[in-house]
């Protein structure tokens, strides 16, 4: 196997998990195939950034299986880490240092070091606009730019799976508009499967892969487009999840 | 766009990537240190007030018998400089513990914890880092006690360098486990309260423990099983290059034990992760 198109993206099956006795996720299951952008739809509360959590295997699920390229994440965690590029929702930027070192730091948690960890960093400000600023600090950066900083650095290490959990919260219209066409491209060029976290349904396209979640449970799945049917995507969306207009 | 290699860099075999990741974190910490300047003056400057204020108040109140490792009366000042350099390393480990605690609440925590390198490793780096900054600090706090005339012998000042690595490393794991158990910045000041001051003062920092003995033999006991206590012995038989072993074996046990915690309170099948943030 030797490129990324040949592994099999992103795999949740039966996943539960409770804080205390508060049930979080329950029996979730979807399918991010390689290259596809997946939308990962749900109102404040409904479970995404728990779902996060376990992901990028900050926790552990009480049951069920995530699998990434092709590797479980809990019996062989490492071989699964390591193909994660992963977008958390609160900055984690070092903001006293440059842009350049921001990767560079990132790179070597990966174990790269040297003039490879500085060629791709190069590669990744370039792939998002950013190469002009890899000297300055992240302190001086505004959102939109800081939030691109983070994405440049998720791919350093050429992940398999890119995560990003409400990317683009705080930021303004152009940003935003900026960001997720960035991620859609990366998704379809480089054949990163992208699982984007939000509850902005503006931010999906037609032929993007969804995945409702409320409460805690996929509520629907499959092409936004069939999701949405003869209806606008947000309609059914504010339906699923109860928020309709009355 | 180049194709995804076969094996990751972090998977690679060898011990190229782990110690790619340890220059790094050991790196991102000094540079940290260096751009707080004010973090290091106060490093110095408290334990030189208990060495130039406390101790010349002390001097006249306390009287020394001779004690192993001084083969002579010394005087006050001198008896407690390996005391002053270990609380620089325990106040240094807290410092590392705050950062990290400030660190997971704001999200760059993560970072670390989502490598795909070993996690007892990369909690090793972080200790490592913070035990080389605490070494930094004890030797300019020496070398500015030396300029008072406090002076150790010439091989102490080499002799000292493996029992700081080893009571920083202990203090620092300390500082590790508590930053996995504590949920908030805002618990931090009863870290302060139940862990630097009982540590610090229920030990022979400031007085032998036979001083501690003729007003409590409870106290005395609670001072001699103290790991800062064994610690602080082990700094002060180094800075006469001589060695404690029983001080070095206590001081490795309980580094053990506090690592043990730590990379239990930083598994993601326990400890913090089970609690939400």
């Amino acid at each position: 196997m030797s490129s990324r198109g040949a592994s099999s993206g992103l795999v949740v099956a039966d996943v539960s998990f409770a804080w205390g006795g508060r049930k979080a996720l329950e029996g979730v299951s979807f399918a991010a195939p390689p290259g596809k952008f997946c939308a990962l739809l749900g109102p404040n509360g409904a479970g995404k950034s728990t779902l996060f959590a376990l992901l990028t295997g900050l926790m552990r699920p009480a049951s069920g299986r995530i699998e990434v390229a092709g590797h479980d994440l809990s019996r062989a965690p490492r071989a699964a880490l390591a193909r994660i590029g992963a977008v958390f929702q609160q900055s984690t930027l070092d903001l006293d240092l440059t842009v350049h070192r921001n990767l560079t730091y990132f790179a070597a948690l990966h174990g790269i070091g040297g003039r490879e960890a500085a060629r791709r960093a190069d590669a990744a400000l370039d792939r998002l606009d950013m190469r002009e600023r890899e000297g300055e600090k992240a302190r001086a950066l505004n959102g939109g730019h800081r939030r691109r900083a983070e994405i440049a650095r998720a791919l350093m290490h050429d992940p398999a799976v890119l995560l990003l959990d409400e990317p683009t919260v705080g930021l303004d219209a152009a940003a935003r508009r900026a960001i997720t066409d960035h991620v859609h491209d990366l998704g379809r060029d480089a054949g990163i499967t992208v699982l984007w976290a939000t509850h902005l349904v503006d931010e999906v396209r037609d032929e993007d892969e969804v995945v409702i979640l409320h409460r805690g449970r996929v509520a629907a799945q499959g092409p936004a487009e069939e999701i949405a049917g003869p209806r606008p995507l947000t309609d059914v969306f504010l339906t699923m999840t109860g928020k309709a207009a009355a | 766009m180049t194709a995804l290699p076969d094996v990751p860099a972090a998977l690679a075999p060898g011990p190229g990537p782990w110690l790619i990741a340890l220059r790094a974190i050991v790196a991102r910490e000094a540079l940290r240190f260096v751009h707080q300047r004010e973090r290091f003056v106060a490093a110095l400057v408290r334990p030189l007030v208990w060495l130039v204020v406390f101790a010349a108040g002390f001097r006249s109140a306390l009287g020394l018998s001779i004690i192993p490792p001084y083969e002579t009366y010394i005087p006050y000042e001198v008896y407690i400089v390996p005391g002053l350099c270990g609380m620089i390393q325990l106040f240094n480990g807290m410092q590392s513990s705050l950062s990290l605690v400030y660190d997971r609440e704001m999200g760059s925590m993560r970072l670390l914890l989502t490598s795909p390198l070993p996690r007892p490793w990369l909690l090793m780096c972080k200790l490592a880092a913070g035990c080389a900054i605490s070494i930094l600090q004890v030797y300019a706090f020496l070398a500015i006690a030396a300029a008072f005339g406090i002076v150790m012998p010439w091989g102490g000042y080499v002799a000292v360098l493996p029992a700081l690595v080893v009571s920083g490393l202990m203090l620092g794991a300390l500082g590790l486990a508590l930053s996995s158990f504590i949920r908030q910045l805002e618990n931090f000041a009863g870290v302060m309260n139940f862990v630097i001051f009982p540590m610090f003062f229920l030990s022979t920092a400031l007085y032998p423990l036979w001083k501690m003995a003729e007003s409590s033999t409870l106290l005395r006991d609670i001072c001699a099983v103290n790991p800062f206590t064994q610690g602080v012995e082990l700094i002060r038989f180094a800075l006469h290059a001589r060695l404690e072993p029983a001080a070095l074996g206590w001081t490795l046990l309980a580094f053990a034990v506090f690592a043990g915690l730590a990379v239990r309170g930083y598994d993601p099948a326990r400890g913090l992760a089970q609690r939400k943030a």
